[in-house]
């Protein structure tokens, strides 16, 4: 069909690119955001080359920097973890802060009132049982109503998450308070915290546990290919059997189930105690990690580990350089926003118009 | 009754930041984008507002205006809250981006923009960044004269408050007759519920995703700076501008998506969020009431799908990019 | 004015890659006059129309409008020439008014909406439509939205106006209506055309009839010196033959009973209305009708997938005893050990999983087996190589997404799934719909396997040449109804296309 008025740049999907161009267009722009990120430094008059070294050598030139930076990947990483099979299915699941959240809930009942009742492992069994749980239950919430009644689940997931932590901040200034007036919950005896395994808490290894889950369970069973067929289209999952609410629900019990657990990790192995910023934006973070990885969980690592680097990093950055450490989120906004783009240039291709494309019949 | 009073007040006072975050939304949900970004921006505008009014005064001196100071301070978010909408519009509307994602990424970003400048700002200008108490005395001046105040009972609840208040009144009326009664309003409703529709109508569809989304950004922003500019005392505070971005998005729902609504719903919202400090009612403890005003969203939203009544939806292409060859 | 040609198409043609959509059609359309496009699907009619309201341009050939020749680009300048076009698929804004549709795009200066309304009420005073101007189109049926489409054209001003398949959504009331309104319309001096394939209808409202077939022009000719049987020879040209293979199967058992089945849609129009057939091992029973006469629900309502109002699907076990699918799930009459295989209309859509390779594809039908929560993937892989290998699926493995594949290859991969699956009774939708002719003999020669293999074959079909060789008896539908069903050896293509459009109107009376 030739139009005479077709347009100077007109858009098509791309039909398929080789793996190395893929990867060639992803990894220039971490480097475009890495460049842009030069922008705000340069704006303050920071040197952008002795702050990214910064950075760099703040997040992993020593153990005990790399440890702390692999302590705030866990969680990022956990939760992206979380939130792929809900997205693969096209259920946007925005509530991982309140699933944290209620983990984090659950399990810092069982490590405040029964810590000295019962003993270390079987207690921290039953917070991750618990944490998990809660997780799953405040998950269930919004998709019982998308199945029933297809409520929006992108605003229901949202506002969950505020009520999570409203809860919390009762608790924490009500019946869980530790010294009165103190607006503190106690922090958690040595028996509800988690064990270090290599410095670390040992939620790194439930994190690479998870990966390994989240990769079989989405490649090789039943259920994830439920999944994979209902984001792909609702139709051909009825066609096939398939009774689509049912898995909707199911798929975010599980979802919020592993939230929970993160929730149990960050209260017992790295914060001891609960306040209303347990989740401090995991949630919303780790969909972008799961997002810029495809859904792919060996690729979430790599991602969670960038965006734990620069988090660190930024905080070296702050004491050493005077640089305010909210860096970390403007780089990690500019690198998401560049990710963002480049899938733009592998899933479409421009087409320009030809100068010498004949007018239609004319 | 006096106690009333003063909630109400106070309710209005912070209840004015989420009527700017709310109705900027509004119009950016309308054209079918989804921008969780709100968050960020409202940080952006208290950042850049709060910076526009206090270089001004640093170059104007002694002789700084009021007004002027105001204005600056309304442009300065504005533009701030337009250039970040700007980087959501760009991905999802040119680069057809995942809505929720960019959105969530724009919040990081604002958010680090935000507390970046209010941080840099305390640095480099050593120590305590705050306006003078003139200028501090005009953004929180009253409209009204003494005599409107000093009616019994009513003139507190209406007359008492700042020019923002009056403003963002001004701004939900001029919305609704916006939407309702001019063709770019009713064009721009179209392109938000079926975007092919509109496109086969001749509208442009881009343009108007592209218009309503920057402008409703830059609306939004102003909601940031007035908080800083009213209830933080003119110094920046992201401890108390957190998560009212996200309370803005919850009273769209609550609105469900109309200006005239935002007027009463930003002041009840404001009630329940300010209550815990005035209220107090027996077995339920004060800061439960803080989670209220997102339990009655859900509740909305819930009642809405479950009676599927049309007029109380979303707008239906909400979330959703528009490719035209998809069609 | 004195009955001058309103439009003048000559010599028109358009190509769609390969496939020739209108070749040099010559078309006149007078004012005050209906002419009705008549054709069966795929015949070309809706290309040719949308040439003129500014979808398409044409490869060759020339428009006039009274007598000057136009060029029209796109809609917009279609409405300019006053042509407006009223499409299968309306497109309106769901809340908001009838006025604030009517006026959607349209710049007129400063918006007024109660002039707006007065002068859509003016309109459909005039012609006698009934909406109400102020109400929302979320509460209105088909049949307003469609009048909205329709004044929408007036206001704008268009006094040629075109109509594709108006009636396909209407009730035989609300279609009565259309056509009073469309002959007020007549009376006032626009030119109107219909797109139609029903034959009663054109003998009801038009002026004139132009037929095509197989986008070839076969001539225009007066309604009242026609007939529906003169038309229906013009529509359906004379058979063809196509040389499919059709043995006989030696002894041919009931295997499926439908009896009294009713269906209704989500807007209450009755879809299915008290449908009684018998599906036969070892034959091929032809569905035929007019598109949209229910096909589509009587294959879905058979498999569990939409919902029955009354009747019953029995099937009928090698033990004899009857297994009743009404009322079952899509999963429950595959547990319940029913061999039933389904290749749907909506290929990519519902009986296939674009973004995933043939063996996801296989699985699709498989993914259950087996215990424990692991999928067995090698008997899916096996199978997708087989079919990949047996059918000449053309792709670069079986991993490779079916949606980047060709219509003809997604089509052998669906095929061959169901196939595979060793069904007693295998329903097929449009099975050839957009195949090259080589890949239409493969689907011919499965099926037919199939049948000699014992299986009951539906084939639900448009093209009637097809129908007539490959089936062994023809069901045909019209309008939700069973209008008979004929012997396929013994019947000829007249016979079945005066019964889909229901000249006939006793139906039924073949056996």
């Amino acid at each position: 069909m030739s139009e005479t008025k077709t347009p100077l740049i007109r858009l098509a999907k791309r039909a398929e690119m080789s793996k190395g161009r893929i990867y060639l267009i992803r990894i220039c722009s971490i480097i475009i955001a890495l460049i842009l990120g030069c922008l705000p430094m340069v704006l303050t008059g920071t040197n952008p080359f002795a702050a990214y070294s910064v950075i760099i050598q703040g997040s992993l030139s020593r153990p005990v920097y790399l440890k702390q930076t692999i302590r705030t990947a866990i969680p990022l990483l956990g939760c992206a973890i979380a939130i792929a099979p809900c997205f693969k299915m096209r259920f946007w699941n925005i509530g991982a802060e309140g699933q944290i959240t209620m983990g984090a809930v659950f399990s810092t009942y069982f490590a405040l009132f029964y810590a000295d009742k019962i003993p270390h492992a079987p207690l921290l069994i039953i917070m991750f049982l618990s944490g998990a749980l809660a997780g799953a239950l405040w998950a269930l919430i919004p998709a019982f109503f998308k199945a029933k009644w297809n409520t929006n689940e992108t605003l229901f997931t949202l506002m969950m998450n505020y009520i999570a932590i409203g809860i919390v901040a009762w608790l924490q200034g009500g019946p869980w308070e530790g010294r009165k007036g103190s607006q503190l919950i106690p922090m958690f005896s040595d028996n509800a915290r988690l064990p270090m395994v290599l410095g670390v808490n040992c939620g790194w290894i439930i994190a690479l546990v998870l990966v390994v889950f989240l990769y079989i369970y989405m490649n090789k069973t039943k259920q994830g290919y439920e999944i994979a067929v209902i984001g792909d289209s609702v139709n051909t999952a009825r066609y096939a059997g398939m009774n689509v609410g049912w898995i909707m629900m199911r798929t975010m019990l599980i979802s919020g189930a592993i939230s929970g657990i993160v929730g149990t990790i960050i209260v017992s192995g790295a914060n001891f105690t609960l306040y209303k910023g347990v989740a401090n934006g995991v949630g919303f973070t780790s969909i972008t990690v799961a997002w810029l990885s495809q859904l792919n969980s060996f690729a979430m690592i790599a991602i969670s580990m960038i965006l734990a680097v620069l988090e660190k990093g930024a905080n070296t950055l702050q004491t050493r350089m005077q640089v305010p450490a909210s860096i970390a989120d403007i780089i990690t906004g500019i690198l998401l926003f560049c990710m963002l783009s480049s899938e733009f240039f592998i899933n479409y291709k421009l087409i320009f118009r030809h100068k010498d494309k004949k007018e239609a019949m004319a | 009754m006096s106690t009333l009073i003063t909630l109400i007040v106070a309710a209005v006072t912070f209840g004015t930041v989420l009527m700017y975050g709310t109705l900027g939304e509004i119009l950016t949900e309308k054209t079918g984008n989804l921008n969780l970004g709100v968050e960020g921006i409202m940080y952006m505008g208290g950042a850049f507002g709060l910076a526009g009014a206090f270089y001004y005064e640093k170059a104007a001196g002694a002789a700084a205006s009021g007004p002027l100071a105001i204005s600056i301070a309304i442009l300065s978010a504005f533009v701030a809250g337009m250039a970040a909408s700007a980087i959501y519009s760009f991905l999802t509307i040119t680069l057809r981006a995942n809505q929720n994602v960019t959105g969530l990424a724009l919040s990081i970003f604002g958010t680090g923009i935000g507390q970046f400048v209010g941080e840099f700002m305390r640095v480099s200008e050593g120590g305590y960044v705050a306006l003078s108490n003139h200028l501090k005395d005009a953004f929180n001046a009253t409209v009204f004269p003494s005599f409107f105040i000093n009616i019994p009972v009513v003139g507190r609840i209406f007359f008492s408050h700042t020019v923002f208040f009056y403003l963002a009144v001004i701004l939900a009326v001029l919305m609704y007759l916006f939407f309702k009664k001019t063709r770019t309003g009713m064009y721009l409703t179209a392109v938000g519920e079926s975007p092919s529709t509109s496109d086969a109508a001749g509208i442009n569809v881009t343009k108007y995703k592209y218009l309503g989304t920057t402008i409703g950004g830059g609306i939004s922003a102003i909601g940031g700076m007035v908080y800083i500019m009213t209830t933080a005392g003119c110094v920046w505070n992201h401890e108390g501008l957190s998560g009212v971005g996200w309370l803005a998005v919850a009273l769209v729902i609550f609105c469900i998506w109309r200006p005239l609504n935002a007027i009463w719903g930003s002041v009840l919202f404001g009630a329940m969020m300010i209550m815990y400090l005035r209220v107090s009612i027996p077995f339920i403890p004060t800061e439960i009431y803080k989670i209220l005003p997102y339990i009655v969203t859900v509740i909305v939203l819930v009642l809405t799908s479950m009676k599927n009544s049309r007029d109380k939806q979303p707008p239906a292409s909400l979330g959703l990019n528009y490719f035209r060859e998809e069609r | 004015m004195e009955n001058k040609c309103a439009i003048e198409m000559r010599n028109i043609t358009k190509r769609f890659g390969q496939v020739v959509a209108n070749d040099s059609i010559n078309l006149k359309l007078y004012r005050g006059e209906i002419l009705a496009l008549l054709g069966e699907n795929g015949s070309g009619k809706t290309t040719l129309m949308n040439m003129l309201s500014g979808i398409y341009q044409p490869d060759a050939g020339e428009i006039f409008k009274d007598e000057e020749q136009i060029y029209i680009h796109s809609p917009r300048e279609a409405y300019e020439y006053g042509i407006g076009m009223i499409h299968q698929h309306y497109k309106l804004i769901e809340v908001f008014s009838a006025t604030q549709n009517i006026i959607l795009g349209l710049n007129d200066g400063k918006m007024d909406l109660s002039a707006a309304e007065k002068k859509v009420k003016e309109i459909c005073d005039r012609y006698g439509f009934e909406i109400d101007p102020s109400k929302k189109v979320y509460d209105m049926s088909v049949s307003q939205k469609q009048t909205i489409e329709i004044v929408k054209m007036l206001y704008r001003g268009a006094d040629i106006l075109i109509l594709d398949e108006p009636t396909a959504v209407l009730t035989p009331q609300e279609t009565n209506k259309l056509f009073k309104v469309l002959k007020n319309m007549k009376m006032d001096g626009k030119a109107i055309v219909i797109i139609t394939h029903k034959l009663h209808e054109v003998m009801d409202v038009s002026d004139k009839v132009a037929v095509l077939r197989k986008g070839q022009y076969i001539g225009t000719v007066n309604t009242s010196e026609t007939n529906p049987q003169a038309l229906t020879d013009m529509m359906v040209g004379h058979a063809v033959s196509l040389n499919i293979d059709r043995p006989k199967y030696a002894e041919p058992k009931k295997k499926l009973i439908v009896e009294g089945l009713t269906c209704i849609d989500a807007e209450g129009i009755k879809k299915l209305d008290s449908v009684s057939f018998c599906a036969y091992t070892g034959e091929i029973l032809g569905v035929a009708g007019i598109s949209g006469s229910g096909q589509k629900e009587l294959l879905e309502a058979m498999t569990g997938l939409y919902p029955v109002k009354e009747g019953s699907i029995r099937f009928i076990n090698d033990s004899g005893s009857e297994v009743e699918l009404v009322g079952l799930t899509p999963k429950r009459i595959r547990a319940t050990g029913v061999g039933m295989a389904f290749v749907p209309e909506d290929r990519l859509g519902m009986g296939l999983v674009g973004s995933m390779g043939m063996t996801g594809n296989m699985m699709l039908r498989s993914w259950k087996n087996g215990r424990g929560a692991l999928l067995k993937k090698k008997e899916p892989e096996e199978l997708a190589n087989r079919v990949w290998k047996d059918l000449d699926v053309v792709t670069p493995g079986v991993n490779y997404p079916v949606r980047r594949l060709s219509g003809g290859n997604v089509q052998k991969v669906l095929v061959g799934r169901e196939i595979a699956s060793q069904p007693e009774v295998l329903l097929t939708a449009y099975a050839v719909r957009g195949l090259d002719i080589n890949t239409s003999y493969t689907i011919y020669n499965l099926l037919t396997e199939q049948k000699m293999n014992g299986v009951a074959v539906v084939y639900v079909g448009e093209d009637l040449d097809v129908l007539l060789e490959l089936a062994d008896r023809i069901l045909v539908l019209c309008g939700g109804q069973v209008a008979g069903v004929v012997d396929a050896r013994n019947t000829t293509k007249e016979e079945v296309g005066l019964m889909m459009t229901q000249f006939n109107t006793s139906g039924g009376a073949h056996e």
